[in-house]
């Protein structure tokens, strides 16, 4: 079975404090890792490496079979990270980002994918209002409008639950669902354990940047 | 799917960035009425010898420009700052080099637009005449534009996550453009006075020269600044 992730001795250093320290993991490709763990504990640095928006400073990150640094251009369409933060520009309207997002990917028609994106996730009524007015629930929404653009075989969903209210809970939900029957692997960090276990099918529990057995 | 090529790509970005200042217009506004102040201030300081006025006034129109472009510059990567939208880019994925052209694009086209803004008011407080070679002193301000956007955009994404990234750029940024401030001043001057030796050309290539060269090098340097290690 292919490998979507496969971590070998990973450590990842921010000046003189080891955030990942000697991390190894591999999972399936078409299977769903939980992460868990204190605030601190690493869990955002190691989605932010497997998003190759950072690299590790000792070990070998592959993900989807590529070099998370060496092979980073072809590495990145394969991954859509959710993460604190949005990636989105403030100034510009909820269309407009989603708009410059499918024309970088090269969308045919990108006008009716974001109208029908937005639709999904019950934005279109403040479709043309600029980011900055809206809520962090709803920014957590266009961003995850995002995240299904990119059509994604590795997910990296950070706190994906937080921000939102309960219909948002249950939509976000059934999208990690939808994600994982379409063969997408989805590596969920949340602090909500038996939620998280629902929908995934392994846990990583880190401590210190390290692996350690949850009790 | 059939992803944009490279310039593609940048022209997104520039597009991205015009976008964002058509609909703040915050940016422009301010290095306008910055800008503005400079020159009356420096009028007022010079006082009023219309010779004097008229001799330096190549100086002052480029220092305007200068210390504008800072405002300008800071603001072009506190919008990539917020939320993470220049990882975004990254991610997307957008090649940084493309990043880097449509950012020079956009910080070059907006402090050129302030230099046509700045012409009238040159000809009001300092008496020149624009009229001995408009064409020479319109190429003269774009590529002193250019000349300061290439470096810059490179600076300011270097300092747009610095704790003082307002004091670091201009630290960063002032010593490198001191030989285009030699070579914009002086082509500038022969493009308003005269110029019997012909010294004009001379300047014009220094500048293309410098052009070239930042922009070498920000499109080998941008990737390394825009990844994190």
């Amino acid at each position: 079975m292919a490998l979507a992730l496969e971590a070998l001795d990973i450590s990842k250093r921010f000046g003189a404090r080891w955030a990942l320290s000697r991390l190894s993991f591999t999972l399936e490709a078409g299977r769903s890792l939980l992460l868990t763990g204190h605030n601190g504990s690493g869990k955002t640095t190691l989605l932010r490496l497997i998003a190759t928006a950072s690299f590790p400073t000792a070990g070998v990150l592959k993900v989807m079979g590529y070099h998370s640094q060496d092979e980073r251009e072809a590495l990145r369409p394969l991954v859509g990270l959710v993460s604190h933060a949005s990636f989105h520009y403030e100034d510009l309207s909820a269309a407009q980002n989603l708009t410059l997002t499918a024309k970088f990917l090269g969308v045919e028609q990108p006008a009716s994918v974001v109208t029908g994106l937005l639709d999904r996730m019950g934005l279109v009524a403040r479709a043309d209002s600029p980011v900055r007015q809206f809520s962090a629930g709803m920014r957590k929404r266009l961003a995850i409008a995002r995240l299904l653009m990119r059509a994604p075989k590795v997910a990296l969903l950070d706190e994906p639950f937080g921000e939102l209210d309960p219909a948002g809970i249950a939509q976000m939900e059934g999208l990690i669902q939808e994600l994982q029957r379409q063969g997408t692997s989805v590596v969920l960090a949340t602090h909500l354990v038996e939620q998280g276990q629902r929908l995934t099918h392994e846990r990583l529990h880190l401590e210190g940047g390290r692996k350690v057995t949850p009790v | 799917m059939k992803r944009p090529s490279l310039l593609g790509a940048a022209w997104l970005v520039l597009k991205k960035d015009w976008q964002i200042e058509w609909r703040t217009r915050a940016r422009l506004t301010a290095i306008i009425f910055f800008s503005l102040a400079t020159l009356l201030l420096f009028s007022f300081a010079m006082g009023p010898d219309i010779v004097t006025l008229r001799a330096h006034a190549p100086g002052y129109l480029w220092l305007g420009l200068l210390f504008a472009s800072v405002l300008s510059l800071g603001e072009s990567f506190r919008v990539e700052a917020e939320n993470q939208a220049l990882t975004g880019l990254v991610l997307t994925p957008v090649e940084p080099r493309a990043i880097f052209i449509g950012k020079v694009l956009g910080n070059a086209s907006l402090l050129f637009v302030l230099s046509l803004v700045l012409l009238p008011v040159a000809v009001a407080l300092y008496d020149v005449d624009l009229g001995r070679d408009p064409l020479s002193l319109v190429l003269v301000l774009f590529l002193g534009c250019v000349g300061i956007s290439a470096p810059g955009t490179v600076y300011s994404a270097i300092s747009a996550n610095a704790r003082a990234r307002d004091v670091m750029l201009p630290l960063l940024l002032f010593p490198v453009l001191v030989p285009l401030l030699l070579a914009a001043v002086s082509a500038t001057k022969f493009t308003l006075q005269p110029d019997p030796q012909e010294q004009l050309g001379s300047w014009l290539k220094l500048l293309t020269a410098f052009d070239l060269i930042y922009l070498s090098v920000g499109f080998l340097l941008f990737p390394k600044v825009a990844e994190e290690d």
